[in-house]
């Protein structure tokens, strides 16, 4: 049972975490997002193309959202996929995982299940093994985020 | 002990590629989150999942918070040869976990 003094603190402490989030919130994450991409590609060239995201464009839960990315490759010593990045754009950070992949692994596709926090774009890259990089992105629209989940005690 | 699970095909052809599955019982805390009273919870994730095969690394993961809780990784190898898999995970306040699974190949 919550009494009046902890619900109205609650009230307090809900406004500050709102009052920490700055105005340009969109910008910040937006260059967040850049420089976590620049940080994997330096200064490659990202291209569309080669692969396929594989994420449902409504989600009704943020907070597994599950997600799988293919790439087309042969998978040999001479031309594999050596990374995939998954990033998004509207998390407190961009990153979601880093896979790496080498010939072995036969066929280059990973899956697993991700926290999305807003509406917003979801971007695969892949780095293949000749140095360059492709990318897809899927514009998601979710329905109850990640973040705002009900907090512990 | 945290709870570990691998799916492995127990028997597969030589040359085939092979789907394996993992999941790992963790609550993969974000560290973004607050209390009803407005204390931040530290971040308590799995980091890295490192998976070998008879010795030699043939998939790694760098997990981050927006990874759900429990983590589920899936990904593909060829099966070569007969032996063993291993599997382990670490993560922030020293967590590790390690799991095998073997495979024949005919």
């Amino acid at each position: 049972m919550i009494s009046r003094r902890t619900f109205l603190l609650l009230g307090v402490a809900a406004s500050a975490a709102h009052a920490q989030l700055p105005p340009n919130i969109q910008e910040i994450r937006k260059k967040a997002l850049d420089e976590a991409i620049r940080k994997v590609v330096g200064n490659a060239q990202v291209r569309q193309g080669k692969v396929k995201l594989d994420i449902p464009p409504l989600i009704d839960n943020g907070n597994a959202v599950p997600l799988a990315v293919e790439v087309e490759s042969p998978m040999t010593e001479a031309d594999h996929v050596k990374a995939i990045h998954i990033f998004t754009e509207r998390n407190p950070q961009p990153y979601v995982v880093t896979a790496h992949l080498g010939p072995r692994a036969g066929r280059a596709r990973i899956a697993t299940r991700a926290r999305i926090g807003d509406t917003g774009t979801v971007m695969a890259i892949a780095q293949m093994s000749d140095g360059s990089f492709w990318s897809d992105s899927v514009r998601v629209i979710v329905t109850l985020s990640a973040c705002l989940e009900e907090g512990l005690i | 002990m945290a709870r570990v699970v691998v799916n492995v095909p127990a028997q597969a052809k030589r040359g085939e590629v092979i789907e394996i599955r993992t999941l790992a019982g963790h609550p993969m805390e974000t560290g973004f989150r607050r209390t009803q009273l407005g204390e931040l919870i530290p971040r308590d994730i799995i980091r890295t999942l490192i998976c070998t095969y008879n010795g030699a690394e043939i998939f790694r993961a760098e997990l981050h918070p927006a990874i759900a809780a429990n983590p589920l990784i899936s990904f593909t190898t060829v099966a070569t040869e007969s032996g063993t898999l291993e599997f382990r995970w670490t993560g922030d306040n020293g967590f590790s976990a390690t799991q095998s699974a073997a495979i024949k190949v005919v």
